[in-house]
């Protein structure tokens, strides 16, 4: 099968050709670098995505601290991830890179803090 | 049973609202009722903000009496409520002979009505006046009696004043019913309240037939004429001096070139008979009919300086003049008709119906604690615009809220916001007309999430429900983080 | 009241705090960073996507990642950053400028700097700019401000949503408001070509089947208190709107990202000379502007589609200004640089014969197999080819070796015709 993709990894966005049987890769041509043909076979099989949001700060302005997964997370997985965000409240201070929910929904990845507050 | 109200006026635009300034000098009871949530919400929004010289309307009609009697009475009620205005002038332009005969018709029509200083000038002289007008330009019909004004801030300041000197001011309350009793009127609105009132004064607008109809009068009716105007980058706010006319049409004026109070020029209105009281919309061809009319009488003007546009909606009257008078329905009194030269009729309006209403057996005793004055709100961007850092430096030391800059693009500071707030206006919309936050090139881009909080903070209204002009405008009105979106 | 510094800078965004560094690295002792917020960070704290650094970090950020390490940096100096203050006009005194300010903490300030680098970023298109036809209800605005409430405050415009735009920002917040819980109808993008990056159709339209609709636009809105419906129409070459394959949309929201334009109303003010196609500055090679001792860089100076050259550009600004201040700059005949064949814009528009320049441009349009050249009145000095290039991707091209005998550089695309539908 025949699959054209654009490979998210980097703001290039390479216009990828994939060709692909049920279980493998066959072939991949169009990228620039090799992160293109391991985002393709990431993206027919098993599909992943970082998630961006806020989560609710307490004792900090503005009372909203963005977040996102310290690593990609599989794609059906980012509204209950994003769910999960709007469940919490965090106290200030927090720092950049502190640990918001560890190892959330299992994914092994966790959700992280990207601003100081 | 003594009613509540010696008055109620329905309808808190320029009409009613001078009416009840006026009104207010007296012993009275009076009760000023709009159907919005600020003032002067509705026509008198969304005009052009001229006090014209008085040539246009046709002798012997009540429009072109009050409209000279009104004009006089501007230098001194911006003294005293402080609202801006400007005796610029107007220049009605001629390209053809045809048109320079037309001139020559409103110069002596302009005689009978009493206009004062005209000049009949040649097209040197019109140049070396205004030297961006075309230089097709034939000559032009000079009045120098006429001026600009901010309407809605005019609006806002008879209000204010009206309100300090005993008027009730009452918003958001829509009339549903108006039935005459034995020796009173009875008003009922939508927000539940019943006034009692000796007299009721339709200043209703656009809905002043509709007001009539309640009490069963139907002999006239309201034909809304749509007006769009188009705000040009007050960067070319010099493009005119005076306000620019063409020869007029039977229907309207003429699209002009407006220069206005805070800076901007204003180009427009169209003039558009519309089947709904309620359209405000813009137009693709009210923009290009505007432009080409408009570069015509000055070519420099581009629709790329275009930085926002409006409708208004003129509430005609069959036969063309106001409606001001007695009815059938003792106590109803009609200010009907308002449209062009409303604005610049309105304080000669109101001192007609203390006449009528005096007629009528109202007495009308002075108050001995009338205050006429009416303090602006102090504004720093004239400071800044003309580098005056000794007058800005002292009204921050003063007012250190001063210091907080909310709209970079009209310089309007949080002290001006609080003051805003502090006199009545929680939508954007009125704290937009009374400092001009947001109103500027970037279009509030960058002062909404300021004022919004700003409001939040100091009235405890939360950020999603704050309106753009009242309930059902929210901003914003979905809080995200609270529970499940 | 009153400061005396050598430096100030005006904006602490990326490209103010970079500038600022620089200066200071450069060996400039007093330097003050003046900011509006109140927060540095400029307009990356809003922007809590990643996608940012790969370039200046070598790894990929989120917005207020990319500023935090910034703003880190500037902590471990002495540069003052005041927030709260926003600048309101510069007066030129020859050797050195004045700024006047608004401070929330000091009251009017008189800030007396012997050098000024304007870094106060850009601002959004709004709908009077392209005259959208209709009437004027709540639920329309720009996506930025959308951005800034929804992403710093957690306040959402509304739950069915329209986007005009297919940039970057539009197609961030296409997936943003539907990660919140909102329906993203779809976006409108008036050019054949999506703005923004590929990966963003992918990952903010595609992933969540929000359909984009290229080469249309709004001819109408409607709704009295809230907006409630758009009028959606293809449009021709000409961009003029077609009545067949019209269609509306219901919505309670229309987002416009519909273009960034420079923040200029200081430097309009200083009478500072403006270039009408980037909307900035007009600058010389060493990014100082019609006034002496009044630099620009970043998106004031020019709109960027990546921060990392934001940071890279400002650094180069914050070491001439440097310069400057050391009375280092050479002064000399200065030569046009001049956008030819293809090229929408470029910067410096000026440059001194003998030196090197850091050049900025963007093409007209997309074209394939392009060959970019740089001649001088006698020779070609400079080409690179590329295989692909797009308007939306601005080039960063060094340039040395400009000969010292040069009259003026030409810059242009050696292309018989472009290709469309790229």
């Amino acid at each position: 099968m025949k699959k054209d993709l654009i490979c998210i990894t980097c703001p290039l966005g390479c216009q990828l050709e994939v060709d692909y049987d049920k279980s493998k890769i066959i072939g991949v041509t169009g990228n620039t670098c090799p992160r293109g043909g391991a985002y393709a076979e990431k993206e027919i099989f098993h599909p992943e995505r970082v998630v961006t949001t806020t989560v609710k700060i307490s004792g900090a302005d503005p009372s909203l601290l963005p977040v996102k997964t310290s690593g990609s997370v599989p794609k059906g997985l980012t509204s209950k991830i994003i769910e999960e965000a709007f469940k919490l409240e965090v106290k200030a201070p927090v720092r950049v890179g502190d640990v918001i929910i560890k190892n959330v929904l299992s994914t092994g990845v966790d959700l992280v803090a990207t601003r100081n507050l | 049973m003594k009613p509540q109200f010696d008055v109620i006026i329905i309808g808190a635009g320029v009409t009613g609202a001078a009416l009840a300034r006026e009104l207010s000098r007296y012993r009275l009871d009076v009760a000023l009722l709009d159907k919005e949530a600020d003032v002067s919400f509705g026509t008198s929004k969304a005009n052009s903000g001229i006090i014209h010289a008085g040539f246009h309307s046709t002798p012997g009609t009540l429009k072109s009496r009050l409209e000279i009697a009104g004009n006089r009475m501007f230098n001194r009620l911006s003294e005293e409520l402080e609202f801006p205005f400007e005796r610029r002038g107007e220049l009605m332009v001629a390209f053809t002979e045809e048109e320079m005969r037309i001139l020559h018709s409103f110069f002596v029509q302009g005689c009978e009505n009493n206009v004062p200083y005209m000049e009949l000038l040649g097209r040197e002289r019109t140049l070396e006046m205004e030297p961006h007008l075309n230089p097709d330009i034939m000559g032009s019909l000079h009045a120098p009696t006429a001026g600009i004004i901010g309407p809605y801030e005019y609006c806002f300041a008879l209000v204010e004043n009206a309100v300090l000197n005993g008027v009730q001011l009452m918003l958001s309350s829509k009339v549903l019913k108006i039935s005459r009793r034995r020796d009173h009127l009875e008003v009922r609105t939508e927000n539940g309240s019943a006034l009692t009132g000796r007299f009721v004064i339709n200043a209703a607008g656009v809905y002043s037939d509709d007001m009539a109809a309640l009490l069963g009068l139907k002999d006239f009716r309201i034909i809304p004429r749509k007006g769009e105007e188009y705000l040009l980058d007050k960067r070319v706010g010099d493009l005119v001096k005076r306000v620019i006319f063409p020869v007029p049409t039977p229907i309207s004026k003429g699209m002009l070139v407006i220069p206005t109070v805070d800076g901007p020029v204003m180009v427009g209105p169209t003039a558009a008979d519309i089947d709904t009281k309620d359209d405000l919309s813009t137009t693709r061809e009210g923009l290009r009919t505007v432009f080409s009319h408009a570069q015509k009488m000055v070519p420099d003007i581009r629709q790329s300086d275009i930085i926002t546009s409006f409708a208004g909606i003129r509430p005609v009257a069959e036969g063309n003049d106001f409606i001001i008078g007695t009815t059938k329905v003792k106590g109803f009194i009609n200010a009907a008709g308002i449209q062009s030269p409303g604005l610049t009729a309105s304080p000669a309006i109101a001192e007609m119906i203390c006449d009528i209403l005096l007629r009528e057996g109202l007495d009308l005793d002075v108050r001995p604690d009338f205050d006429p004055k009416r303090k602006a709100i102090t504004r720093v961007r004239n400071f800044i615009e003309k580098r005056d850092f000794n007058k800005l430096d002292a009204t921050i030391k003063a007012d250190k809220e001063y210091s907080k800059l909310v709209c970079r693009c009209e310089n309007v500071t949080e002290a001006e916001i609080l003051a805003s707030i502090k006199r009545g206006h929680t939508t954007l919309d009125a704290i937009k007309f009374e400092t001009r936050a947001g109103s500027g090139r970037c279009q509030a881009g960058f002062c909404t999430s300021r004022i919004l909080k700003i409001i939040e903070r100091e009235t405890g209204i939360p950020i999603e429900k704050i309106s753009k002009k009242g309930p059902g405008s929210e901003l914003f009105p979905y809080p995200s983080k609270k529970g499940k979106p | 009241m009153t400061r005396n510094v050598e430096a100030l800078v005006i904006g602490a965004g990326p490209g103010g705090m970079e500038a600022a560094l620089a200066l200071k690295s450069s060996g400039i002792e007093s330097i003050l960073v003046i900011e509006r917020e109140n927060a540095p960070g400029g307009i990356l704290m809003q922007c809590i996507h990643n996608g940012f650094g790969l370039h200046h970090f070598k790894e990929e950020l989120t917005g207020p990642e990319y500023a935090e390490r910034c703003l880190e940096a500037v902590k471990k100096t002495d540069i003052e950053v005041l927030v709260n203050t926003c600048a309101l006009d510069i007066i030129d005194n020859g050797d050195t400028k004045k700024v006047i300010a608004l401070s929330e903490e000091n009251g009017m300030m008189d800030i007396e700097a012997r050098v000024i680098i304007l870094a106060m970023g850009c601002r959004e298109r709004n709908r009077g700019n392209i005259a959208i036809p209709g009437s004027r209800p709540a639920g329309i605005m720009t996506a930025g401000l959308a951005q800034k409430m929804s992403n710093i405050y957690g306040y959402l415009p509304g739950k069915e949503i329209v986007i005009l735009g297919s940039g970057d920002i539009g197609l961030i917040m296409a997936r943003r408001l539907t990660w919140e819980g909102a329906r993203v109808r779809a976006v409108i993008e008036a050019q054949p070509c999506p703005g923004g990056l590929n990966r963003n159709i992918v990952q903010c339209l595609n992933d969540f089947d929000i359909p984009l609709y290229l080469s249309h636009t709004i001819t109408n809105i409607e709704g009295k208190n809230r907006i409630k419906k758009v009028y959606v129409s293809p449009i021709d070459a000409e961009f003029n709107p077609l009545a067949k394959g019209s269609f509306t949309l219901e919505c309670d929201c229309l987002l416009l990202s519909i273009g960034l334009i420079p923040e200029n109303e200081l430097s309009l003010k200083a009478g500072i000379i403006m270039d009408p196609v980037t909307k900035g500055a007009l600058v010389n090679a060493d990014l100082m502007t019609s006034v002496n001792g009044v630099f620009a860089c970043g998106n004031v100076l020019h709109v960027h589609d990546l921060v990392d050259y934001v940071s890279e550009e400002s650094k180069y600004c914050g070491t001439r200004a440097a310069m400057y201040v050391k009375g280092e700059l050479k002064k000399g005949r200065e030569i046009p640089v001049k956008a030819g064949n293809m090229v929408r814009y470029l910067l410096p528009r000026k440059v001194r014969p003998g030196e090197q320049m850091l050049l900025s441009l963007r093409c007209i349009v997309p074209m394939v197999n392009a060959s970019l050249v740089i001649k001088t009145d006698k020779d070609v000095i400079y080409t690179k080819k590329y295989r692909k290039i797009f308007p939306s991707e601005m080039q960063r091209l060094p340039v040395e070796n400009i000969p010292g005998d040069a009259e003026y550089l030409e810059v242009f695309f050696d292309n018989k015709k472009p290709v469309a539908g790229v």
